[in-house]
C-alpha cells in the first residue's frame, strides 16, 4: 500500500516538473497527497528496507554521464547516503579558426571558420539521496559503470560500516575508509574555495532568510562546529592543519533521544515540526517568573530562560509535546552556541561555521542557533552556514581518493544547470522543492579550464561584491528581472535552433532546454537563494549552463559573425571620420562610439527585436539614438580634463563586451587613440562564449584583419603594446575576483594604471560600485524592454563613469527630456530621467 | 597579536557584566573585617549607631584601627568567639561590641535568599539573652524562636538542614546559633500568610531578602502581611555570605572541601581547606539556573555568563522522564542508574578510543544518544534515565565552567548552590571533569553550606544597615 503511495507520489512530482511552472500554482493540492502518503507510511527509516527495490527512480537523471566515471567516495550518514564521483564530459564546443590564406579578394565572404568540436572537461558529481535508496541506487551504478579501472572507493560517515559489505559486493569496488572529520574539513576547504556563494548567515524575519557573504581569499582560518549526535569543535588552520579542540555530548543525538523519551515521537524531522508549533515559556522557567520582571542589574531581560524545564518539576501539570520539543530545542540550541562563543574567544577566532545533521537545512535549528550566538556575544560572532554543508564528508572523502589528479590545484564552479540549489525544509515552503530535498539532491562541480585569481587592483578583494543588485533582498527588481528573463525564453529559443539549422533533433534539444531553464526560473522565484545570492549574472550565468546542457555551445555564433563582418567593413570609414575631427572633439566622438556600439547587443531583448527586423539599424543610426548629453550617470568631462592634464596611462586594460559594431567601430577606435597616446593596451575578452559577447578566439581573428588594414594597431601589436589576454569567463557579467591568473599576471608585469570595463552586463549588473586602486572608466548603455515600452521604441540611455583613484564620487547627471522614465535597477537604486 | 588582545578585551566587557561596588562603601574592604560588624568608625567620630560605617579606603581603616589602639579595656563582655587574635585585634573587636550594642537591629534576624525552586532562610538565634532581655521580649517573637528552633520541618515542606547549624557564632556582639531553613518558592504564599497571622510586621523588624522572589514577592509581602522588604542583590549577597562562612569555619571543622585524585574512584577522598587568599576565584553557583562570576575581591567582581541547564533542568527532566517528585528522589533513582545505558559513548561508535582525536571510548560522545533508537527506549530503567541527566548536567556545567576559567585565566573553581546538596555524584564528576580536562591545572572546590551563602549575605545586610531605618 504505501509502496503504491510512494510511486505515485513520486510520479505526481515528475509530473509537475513537466507542466512546468502554470502548475505550480496548484501545488497545494499535491501537498495534500504528500502528506496523505507520509501518514500511510509512518516512519520512512525503518519501512524503506523493504521496499527499496520496488521504487522506481529516475536514474539516468541523477547519476549522470556514469559511463565516463571514476573514482567513487560516499559518505553515509544516520538518514542520507551521498555519492561522489569524477566523470569526464564531452561538450560540443563551436571553435572558430582564421582560413589559412586570407586574401583581400573576398572570394569567400566568410570571415572566419567555425567548427564545433568535442571537447573534454572533468566534472563533479554528489548526490545525496536517502539510505533507503541505497541498493536501487548501488544496482544502477553497478549496471552503468563502464570504467574498470576504479578498484575502490572511499568511504567515510557513521553509516560507512555498516553498509560496507553491500557495497563490496553490488559494485566489487574494495572499500577504503577515511576520517570522518579529515573529510569534513577537506570538504569544507574545498566548497569555501570554489564556491563564491557557500557561507551565509540566517536571518529568519529578514526579507531574505539567507544572507550569503563574501568569502574572504583567505578561508583560514575558522571554527567549524559539527553538530551530529554529539558536538565537535574543530579549528582550521591551513589546508593540513586542523584540531578538534573541544565537543560537547549534548548535540542533536541528546534533541533526538530525548525528544523521543518525551513526546513518543520517533523522527528527528517529526520532532523540529513539533518544536516549531510549541511555546517553551510553559516548561522553561524564565527569569521573570523568578523576579517578576527583569533582572535589571545584570541586564537580564525577564524573557531570557533561568531554567530550561524550570517549570516541569511537577507532578501536578500536564505538558505539551510541542512545548517540551521547543524547550529541548532551545535548551540544546543555547548550550551549543555558548560552548562555540567559549572556543572562539579562547581562540580569538570570528569566523565559525555550523554543520552536522541537526544544522542541516533546517530554518527552526539556523534560527536558534544564530539567536544563541547573537545573544552570547553581542552580536560580535555571527554564526555562519554552508549552502553545501550535507556534501562536505562525500567531497572530502573524493578528495583523499583522487588526491593524485590534485583537485586542488584547480578551479572549479559550481554548474547550476546540474545543481539543486539550496532547498529550504521549512514544512510551508514550496511543496515542489521539499519533495525533491526528501527523495534527491545534485551537485555538479565543472573543473575551469583556467586558474582564478582576484584581479590585483582591487582595493579591498575581502569586501568587494561584483554585483550592483542583489535579487535576493530586493524583491520588487528581483520580480522585474525574472519576469524579464522569462519573456526572453522564446528569443533565446528561437536563436539557439537557429544556430543549429542543419541537426535533427535540434528542436526538441531546445524545448528541453526551454523546459530546464524555466524551472530553474520558477525555483528562483520560490527560493531565490538556492545558488546563493540571486542577481543578475546568476540568472545568466545559469542561461549559459542550461544552453552548455544541452548541447547549445553558442547559439549567437552565426551572427556574430555576421556582424563582425558588416562592422568590419565599416571601420577604416570611421577611424578616418574621426581623424578629421580635432583632439578634444575627436575625445567626445570616440566615447559617443563606445556607447553607440554599445548598444548593439543581442542580448537586450529590446535591442534583438530590432534588429531582427531592421538589418539597416547601423552604426549611424545607433549614434543618433544615443541621448545628448549630459548623460544618465555623466563623467566624461572628468575624464577629457583627465586626458588633457595628466600624463598618458602606463598601460590600460579593457574588459570588451559585445562582437560586431561594439568591439569592432566603438572599442577598437578607442583602442587605437590610446595606442597612439603611449597607453599600453590589453584588451580581456571572455574565454568561452556568452550571448553575443567577442570571444578570446574571434577577438584574435578580428584583431588580425583589423592590424591588416590599419598600420597603428600593426604596430601596436608588433611592439607587444597591444595584447590579448582571456578572462577565464563565459559569463556575460565580469567577477573581478575570479580572473584568470595569466590576467593577473599581465596586469602585475605591465603596471596597469587604467581600468576601462564596458557594457551593462561588466559595469552595470556588475562593478557598478566596484572600487579599484586605479582610474577606471565605465561605460554603458542601459536598454531594456520594459524601458523601451515606455519610451515607445527603443531608446538608450548612456552612462558613462570615470572614477578616479580611491573615493572620488562620481557625479551623476540625469539628463533632460520630455518623458519621465524610471529605471529600476534595484529598490535602492532608482534611476530617474525626466 | 595586539589584534587579538584587544579582541578578548571588547569581549569581556561587553559579553558579560562588571560590577564594582568598592565605591559604594557597602562593606568595608578591610581585610581582616569578618562581617557587618566590622565599623571601626563606631565611636563618636563617626556618629551614633552606624554599625558599619562605611570606610571605604584601607588608609582610613588603618588610622582607625590606630585610634582604637589604647583603649583596648573599655569593651564590654568579651564574648567574641572569633576573637582569638592579636590584643588589639581582640580591643578592635570588643570596641565594635561596644558600639554596635546601641544601635543593633532587633530581633528576629532573618536572611533571606528567594531563589527559583527553593527559598533559603537563615535564622540566628540569640543564645545570650540576660533575663532583663527575656522579660522585654515581646511573646510573639518567643513564639518564633521556639518554632524555629524546637522544630526540623515546617509545615509540608519545610525543613531545617540540622546538620548545618553554626553554633555559638557570634554576630553584632550577640552570641547565638545559626540556623538554615529552607522550602519550595511554591509554599511563598503560605509563608506570607503565615507572617500576616503571626503578626510579624509588630515586630518592626526588616526583612533582608535577596533571590528573584525578593523582587517578584515584594509587593506581596507588602499588602498581605504589611512587610516592607529590604532587597538586595543576589550576588552581592552570594559573595559577602560565602566569604563570611568560610572564615567563621564550620564549627571547628572548615567548610570548604576538595577531592583528592578525584581521577581515581577508588582513592578519591573528599579533604578540608579553606579559601585563604581567596582571589581570584570562578564561583559557579548551581541553582535552577548557574551563574559564574569571576570574584576578584568581595566588592569586585562580574558575572562572566550563566546557563540554563542547572538544578531545574535536571529535576524537571527528571519528574518527565521518571514521574518522580522531588530532588531527593530523583537523586536517589540516580544513584542507582547506569548512564552508559542511555547515553552512546565515543566506543558506541568507533569501537574504542578516537585516537585521532584523543578522545577515551569510555567519554560521552552523546547524551541520551542511544534514546534515538527505539528498541533501547522501550527497554531502559527510569534509574538509568535519572542517572544519564545528572551526569549530563554536570558534565554540562563542568565544561562551560571549565572554559569560563580558561578564558579568565582562574585556577581555582568554587562550585556552590543546592544543586549539589546530597550529590555526591555530582561534586566528584565535577572534581573530576576540572582535572582531567585541564590536566590538573584546575581545581574544584566545595563548600559544606552550598546552597545557603545568599541567604547569609542578607543577613548580614541586616546588621550592617538596622540604623538606617
Amino acid at each position: 500500500m504505501f509502496t503504491k503511495r510512494r510511486s505515485l507520489l513520486r510520479d505526481a512530482w515528475l509530473l509537475i516538473g513537466r507542466l512546468g511552472p502554470t502548475y505550480i500554482r496548484h501545488a497545494r493540492s499535491v501537498k495534500s497527497v504528500r502528506t496523505m502518503a507520509e501518514c500511510g507510511g509512518g516512519d520512512s527509516s525503518t519501512s524503506s528496507h523493504t521496499m527499496d527495490k520496488s521504487i522506481t527512480l529516475p536514474p539516468d537523471e541523477i547519476f549522470r554521464n556514469l559511463e565516463n566515471a571514476k573514482r567513487f567516495a560516499i559518505d553515509i550518514g544516520g538518514s542520507l547516503t551521498k555519492l561522489a564521483y569524477y566523470s569526464t564530459v564531452q561538450h560540443k564546443v563551436a571553435k572558430v579558426r582564421s582560413f589559412e590564406h586570407h586574401t583581400e579578394d573576398a572570394a569567400s565572404d566568410k570571415l572566419y571558420e567555425i567548427s564545433v568540436q568535442e571537447e573534454v572537461t572533468a566534472r563533479l558529481h554528489f548526490i545525496k539521496f536517502e539510505n533507503a535508496y541505497i541498493e536501487t541506487c548501488l544496482d544502477f551504478i553497478k549496471d552503468h559503470l563502464v570504467n574498470t579501472e576504479t578498484k575502490v572507493i572511499k568511504a567515510t560517515g557513521g553509516g560507512a560500516h555498516k553498509f560496507k559489505e553491500l557495497i563490496e559486493r553490488k559494485l566489487g569496488l574494495k572499500v577504503d575508509k577515511e576520517d570522518e572529520m579529515t573529510c569534513l574539513i577537506k570538504g569544507c576547504n574545498f566548497v569555501l574555495r570554489n564556491i563564491p556563494h557557500e557561507v551565509f548567515v540566517y536571518a529568519k524575519h529578514a526579507d531574505s532568510e539567507f544572507r550569503f557573504q563574501t568569502t574572504h581569499p583567505d578561508i583560514f582560518p575558522y571554527l567549524l562546529v559539527n553538530i551530529g549526535s554529539g558536538v565537535s569543535i574543530v579549528k582550521v588552520e591551513s589546508e593540513d592543519k586542523f584540531e578538534r579542540i573541544g565537543g560537547s555530548s549534548i548535540g542533536g543525538g541528546t534533541f533526538w533521544g530525548l525528544g523521543a523519551l518525551l513526546t513518543k515521537t520517533k523522527r528527528f524531522d517529526e520532532l523540529l515540526q513539533l518544536a516549531s508549533r510549541g511555546q517553551h515559556t510553559n516548561v522553561d522557567m524564565l527569569v521573570k517568573d523568578i523576579y517578576g520582571g527583569s533582572y535589571g542589574s545584570l541586564g537580564l531581560t525577564g524573557d531570557l530562560i533561568a531554567s530550561s524545564f524550570g517549570k516541569s518539576a511537577t507532578a501536578d501539570k500536564e505538558f505539551s509535546k510541542e512545548d517540551m520539543a521547543k524547550s529541548l530545542l532551545h535548551m540544546i540550541s543555547n548550550d551549543i552556541g555558548q560552548l562555540a562563543c567559549l572556543y572562539a574567544k579562547l581562540h580569538n577566532l570570528s569566523r565559525v561555521y555550523f554543520g552536522g545533521f541537526f544544522i542541516r537545512g533546517h530554518p527552526v535549528t539556523m534560527h536558534t542557533i544564530t539567536y544563541s550566538i547573537n545573544f552570547f556575544t553581542k552580536g560580535e560572532v555571527q554564526a555562519l552556514f554552508l549552502r553545501h554543508e550535507g556534501y562536505l564528508g562525500a567531497i572530502g572523502a573524493f578528495l583523499k581518493g583522487a588526491e593524485e589528479d590534485n583537485p586542488n590545484q584547480y578551479s572549479w564552479g559550481e554548474n547550476y544547470a546540474g545543481s539543486s540549489g539550496l532547498m529550504s525544509v521549512s514544512p510551508d515552503m514550496n511543496p515542489l522543492q521539499r519533495a525533491r530535498s526528501g527523495t534527491f539532491d545534485m551537485l555538479e562541480m565543472d573543473r575551469l579550464e583556467r586558474q582564478l585569481v582576484n584581479l590585483p587592483l582591487l582595493q579591498d578583494s575581502s569586501s568587494y561584491i561584483p554585483d550592483t543588485v542583489d535579487l535576493t533582498e530586493d524583491a520588487l527588481a528581483r520580480e522585474y528581472w525574472l519576469d524579464c528573463f522569462e519573456e526572453a525564453l522564446d528569443g533565446v529559443v528561437k536563436r539557439a535552433i537557429g544556430s543549429q539549422p542543419d541537426i535533427p533533433e535540434v528542436t526538441e534539444r531546445a524545448e528541453k532546454f526551454r523546459q530546464k531553464y524555466r524551472n530553474k526560473l520558477q525555483t528562483l522565484r520560490h527560493q531565490p537563494f538556492a545558488y546563493g545570492s540571486l542577481t543578475v549574472r546568476s540568472l545568466l550565468d545559469t542561461r549559459e549552463h542550461c544552453l552548455n546542457e544541452f548541447n547549445f555551445p553558442d547559439p549567437y555564433l552565426k551572427i556574430k559573425e555576421k556582424e563582425n563582418d558588416m562592422a568590419l567593413k565599416y571601420y577604416l570609414k570611421v577611424v578616418k571620420s574621426l581623424e578629421e575631427l580635432g583632439w578634444e572633439q575627436r575625445q567626445l566622438a570616440l566615447v559617443r562610439g563606445v556607447l553607440a556600439g554599445n548598444v548593439f547587443d543581442w542580448g537586450a531583448k529590446a535591442v534583438s527585436d530590432v534588429l531582427e527586423s531592421d538589418p539597416e539599424f547601423g552604426f549611424e543610426e545607433a549614434k543618433r539614438q544615443l541621448e545628448e548629453r549630459p548623460w544618465l550617470v555623466d563623467s566624461y568631462d572628468q575624464w577629457l580634463q583627465r586626458l588633457k592634464q595628466g600624463p598618458p596611462h602606463k598601460c590600460a586594460l579593457f574588459f570588451v563586451d559585445n562582437s560586431g559594431m561594439d568591439i569592432i567601430l566603438g572599442v577598437m577606435p578607442f583602442v587605437r587613440e590610446l595606442l597612439s597616446r603611449g597607453t599600453e593596451v590589453v584588451l580581456a575578452s571572455n574565454s568561452g562564449p556568452a550571448l553575443n559577447d567577442v570571444t578570446n578566439g574571434e577577438l584574435q581573428i578580428l584583431i588580425e584583419r583589423i592590424a591588416a588594414m590599419d598600420p597603428v594597431i600593426q604596430a601596436g601589436l608588433m611592439d607587444d603594446r597591444l595584447t590579448l589576454v582571456q578572462s577565464g569567463s563565459s559569463s556575460p557579467c565580469l567577477d573581478l575576483s575570479r580572473l584568470d591568473k595569466v590576467l593577473a599576471m599581465v596586469v602585475r608585469e605591465r603596471q596597469t594604471d587604467l581600468i576601462v570595463i564596458e557594457g551593462m552586463g561588466r559595469a552595470i549588473h556588475t562593478n557598478y560600485y566596484a572600487t579599484l586602486n586605479c582610474e577606471s572608466l565605465k561605460m554603458a548603455v542601459i536598454k531594456n524592454s520594459w524601458l523601451a515600452d515606455r519610451l515607445g521604441g527603443v531608446s538608450v540611455l548612456p552612462c558613462c563613469m570615470f572614477q578616479k583613484v580611491l573615493g572620488v564620487s562620481v557625479t551623476t547627471v540625469f539628463s533632460s527630456g520630455t518623458c519621465s522614465v524610471t529605471l529600476i535597477i534595484s529598490e535602492h537604486h532608482i534611476f530617474t530621467v525626466s | 597579536m595586539d589584534n587579538a588582545e584587544s579582541m578578548v578585551d571588547k569581549k569581556g566587557e561587553s559579553g558579560t557584566f562588571h560590577v564594582n561596588n568598592g565605591i559604594n562603601g557597602h562593606v568595608a574592604n578591610g581585610g581582616s573585617c569578618s562581617c557587618c560588624c566590622c565599623g571601626g568608625g563606631g565611636s563618636s567620630s563617626t556618629g551614633p549607631g552606624n554599625c558599619c560605617s562605611g570606610v571605604g579606603g584601607g588608609s582610613a581603616f588603618d588610622s582607625v584601627q590606630h585610634l582604637h589602639h589604647h583603649h583596648h579595656h573599655l569593651g564590654g563582655g568579651g564574648d567574641d568567639a572569633e576573637c582569638n587574635g592579636s590584643p588589639a585585634k581582640r580591643c578592635r573587636l570588643r570596641r565594635r561590641t561596644e558600639s554596635v550594642r546601641r544601635s543593633r537591629p532587633p530581633f528576629p534576624w532573618f536572611g533571606m535568599d528567594i531563589g527559583g525552586t527553593l527559598v533559603k532562610l537563615v535564622y540566628f538565634e540569640p543564645v545570650d539573652i540576660t533575663a532583663e532581655e527575656e522579660q522585654e521580649e515581646v511573646e510573639n517573637l518567643k513564639s518564633i524562636r521556639r518554632y524555629l528552633t524546637s522544630n526540623v520541618a515546617y509545615g509540608k515542606t519545610g525543613v531545617r538542614d540540622v546538620h548545618l547549624e553554626l553554633r555559638n557564632m557570634t554576630m553584632c556582639g550577640r552570641t547565638g546559633n545559626l540556623h538554615f531553613i529552607r522550602f519550595p518558592t511554591q509554599a511563598m504564599p503560605l509563608f506570607i500568610q503565615m507572617g500576616r497571622d503571626k503578626n510579624f510586621s509588630s515586630l518592626h523588624t526588616t526583612l533582608c531578602a535577596t533571590g528573584g522572589g525578593a523582587y517578584k514577592f515584594e509587593n506581596d509581602f507588602r499588602t498581605m502581611a504589611d512587610l516592607e522588604l529590604l532587597k538586595l542583590d543576589e550576588l552581592d549577597c552570594l559573595i559577602r555570605g560565602l566569604l563570611f562562612v568560610d572564615r567563621m569555619g564550620f564549627n571547628g571543622r572548615t567548610e570548604g572541601y576538595y577531592f583528592q585524585n578525584p581521577s581515581d574512584t577508588e582513592s578519591c577522598v573528599k579533604k578540608p581547606c579553606t579559601l585563604d587568599n581567596p582571589f581570584p576565584m570562578l564561583l559557579v553557583n548551581i541553582g535552577s539556573g548557574v551563574s559564574i562570576l569571576a570574584v576578584y575581591s568581595q566588592s569586585d567582581y562580574k558575572r562572566v555568563t550563566g546557563t540554563s541547564l542547572g538544578g531545574g533542568t535536571f529535576l524537571g527532566l527528571c519528574c518527565l522522564l521518571t514521574g518522580c517528585e522531588t530532588f531527593e528522589e530523583a537523586l536517589e533513582m540516580a544513584s542507582k542508574g547506569d548512564s552508559t545505558n542511555v547515553d552512546k559513548l565515543v566506543r558506541d561508535i568507533y569501537g574504542g578510543d578516537y585516537e585521532r582525536f584523543g578522545l577515551q571510548g569510555c567519554a560521552v560522545a552523546s547524551s541520551f544518544g542511544h534514546m534515538m533508537c527505539k528498541e533501547k527506549r522501550d527497554s531502559i530503567s527510569k534509574e538509568d534515565l535519572a542517572r544519564a541527566m545528572l551526569v549530563t548536567i554536570t558534565n554540562n556545567i563542568g565544561s562551560i565552567a571549565r572554559m569560563c576559567a580558561v578564558n579568565e585565566k582562574i585556577e581555582r573553581v568554587v562550585f556552590v548552590g543546592n544543586f549539589l546538596r546530597i550529590n555526591t555524584v555530582s561534586t566528584k564528576l565535577l572534581a573530576y571533569a576540572m582535572d582531567f580536562w585541564s590536566k590538573g591545572q584546575l581545581r574544584a572546590l566545595f563548600l559544606e553550606h552550598e546552597g545557603y551563602f545568599g541567604a547569609v549575605g542578607a543577613l548580614m545586610e541586616l546588621l550592617k544597615t538596622s540604623d538606617d531605618l
